[in-house]
């Protein structure tokens, strides 16, 4: 066969090990899906779902009080002191209070300038909008928090603004961490908007009107279904966000505390790692019923 | 549907004003880093380059720049064969448990950072008994970082065609020519700008790294948090979070350009 082969033309290849690794995957197509995906899968599972997983057990744990070392003994107080302890339930409801806020407050904020960008702008105008608002989601999130700080002081430029008018700055105060955590988030809010109002086919909207649908009938009937999952998907980056965050509250919410910075100082000052694990289910519970809530409506492909 | 043209003006002033405030606070950190005052007064009494002078004479920014590069560029090089090596095989295959790996990419982005954070932090202490060092916070990076080569390469995997493979299988190449001469050229740019997001998220990010990295490791960001609240050091953080802002988006720019040209 080979000397066939040779006398058509056709070069024998030579049997090297790279090809024999390949004729196997070749033959076996379900060892090359398996060689593909074990590496990144072991090192999400291992590295990643393990570690959560750890952390859910870590919260029914026990401080050693003479040690301060985390003890496997089972122990329901620091979930039970979620639910009892004022400290950490009026944290918790300020926490999913300022989430909430923000959240809404940037969707309300997003829907027009993505309505904007989608089907008032022109194509130019509309890259450079588009660019606009991505560039600053790329700046660092610290530098923005860190950027309010000089716009909220006392002698800052938003009192400059506001003092004309006899308003004052909300400072550094729950407002002011309200204020930039909804400012940080905004781009991660109005682009996935943005992408599903991209989607909505024009004509579709002229089949509205012409079948004597008013403005307002299509943005509601046409126009909101289809976008849904997209609005869906940007309350989840801004809401999961602000949830977890404790660094811009630390620089711009004065002495108030959030549910990060119980969770922060139970893992430095406090050494108290099943605590902090305890309060860390509270933000993983709400996602978790939140990702599965809304994981019918598509939200989630258009992370 | 037609839309009237006050609402068409109304459309427009408010995404103007939005811009306006998205932008607004970064000029005031650029201006406030040539601001003579030192604590952030405004309107500014006078301006001056020292800040931008002490802030590159200071031998700790240097390191903590450096720091931070060198975590950025080790976590994003990770990333950047795992999400390559699942994005091909997402792409590809139907299997079992496939929707449960595309959530375990998206979940460390989906879930707060402190949340990662303190489940790596906790894994590393507690169950495995590791000290934190650098190594770990390049792992952290690594984990969270792959989603964005993922997204990019996925994307970019749906649009080529799969019968260039099979020529090339065809035509006798195996599968490791097949993937440099025929794969790889067509998701080269795809991988560059997974490469420079995942660079970027690495170089900004906070959060998990305060709770991975070992107490000696100071990152750019770190070195921003620990001097903030230091008198007298706003401006020299003001030209820092300017220099950051500029380091990312520099290569952030060039990404989208290759995202944008693939689209085309």
């Amino acid at each position: 066969m080979k000397n066939e082969l040779s006398a058509a033309g056709v070069t024998a290849i030579a049997v090297t090990p790279a090809r024999r690794v390949s004729s196997f995957f070749y033959k076996y197509p379900k060892n090359r899906l398996r060689a593909l995906i074990a590496l990144p899968a072991l090192w999400l599972g291992l590295v990643y779902v393990a570690a959560l997983l750890m952390l859910l057990v870590t919260a029914f744990w026990t401080v050693d009080e003479f040690t301060g070392n985390t003890r496997v003994a089972l122990n329901f107080d620091n979930v039970i002191s979620l639910f009892t302890d004022p400290l950490y339930t009026t944290v918790t409801l300020r926490t999913i209070g300022i989430a909430l806020g923000v959240t809404i407050a940037d969707i309300t904020l997003a829907l027009p300038i993505a309505f904007f960008m989608s089907k008032v702008a022109g194509p130019k105008l509309k890259t450079i909008i588009a660019i606009s608002i991505l560039l600053p989601l790329w700046a660092s999130y610290l530098v923005k928090a860190y950027a309010w700080r000089s716009v909220l002081s006392d002698k800052g430029i938003l009192q400059w603004l506001l003092a004309p008018l006899g308003l004052n700055t909300p400072g550094y105060s729950l407002w002011g961490a309200a204020i930039t955590l909804g400012y940080i988030w905004l781009p991660y809010v109005i682009l996935p908007i943005y992408g599903g109002l991209e989607k909505v086919p024009g004509n579709l909207l002229e089949a509205s009107s012409d079948l004597g649908a008013k403005t307002f009938t299509t943005l509601r009937r046409v126009i909101f279904p289809m976008i849904l999952p997209s609005i869906i998907a940007g309350s989840i980056f801004a809401f999961s966000l602000t949830l977890g965050d404790y660094i811009t509250i630390s620089i711009v919410g004065g002495p108030n505390q959030m549910l990060g910075n119980l969770i922060y100082s139970n893992v430095g000052t406090a050494n108290n790692l099943p605590m902090a694990a305890a309060l860390a289910l509270v933000p993983i519970a709400i996602m978790f019923a939140y990702l599965a809530s809304v994981k019918r409506t598509g939200a989630l492909d258009n992370l | 549907m037609r839309i009237s043209n006050s609402a068409k003006i109304f459309l427009g002033t408010a995404t103007g004003g939005v811009l306006a405030i998205i932008y607004l606070p970064l000029f005031i950190v650029l201006i406030n880093s040539f601001n003579k005052s030192m604590n952030m007064y405004w309107p500014p009494p006078g301006f001056t380059f020292d800040w931008w002078a002490k802030a590159f004479g200071s031998g700790g920014l240097l390191a903590a720049l450096g720091t931070s590069v060198l975590i950025a560029i080790c976590s994003s090089s990770i990333a950047l064969v795992l999400g390559t090596l699942l994005a091909l095989a997402l792409s590809r295959y139907k299997f079992f448990g496939k929707q449960a790996v595309g959530l375990m990419v998206i979940l460390p982005i989906a879930l707060p950072g402190i949340v990662t954070g303190l489940a790596l932090n906790n894994a590393f202490r507690t169950v495995l008994g590791l000290q934190l060092s650098m190594a770990t916070a390049i792992i952290a990076h690594a984990t969270f970082c792959v989603v964005t080569v993922y997204n990019n390469v996925l994307a970019r995997l749906s649009r080529t065609n799969r019968n260039l493979e099979d020529a090339s299988a065809d035509l006798g190449a195996g599968l490791f020519t097949t993937f440099r001469l025929v794969t790889l050229p067509q998701i080269g740019s795809a991988l560059i700008a997974g490469g420079l997001l995942a660079f970027a998220l690495s170089f900004d990010e906070i959060i998990v790294t305060t709770f991975t990295a070992g107490s000696g490791v100071e990152t750019l960001p770190i070195w921003i948090l620990n001097n903030m609240f230091r008198p007298g050091k706003a401006p020299v953080v003001d030209v820092v979070a300017v220099t950051t802002v500029l380091i990312s988006i520099v290569p952030l720019y060039f990404a989208q350009r290759l995202a944008k040209e693939d689209s085309k």
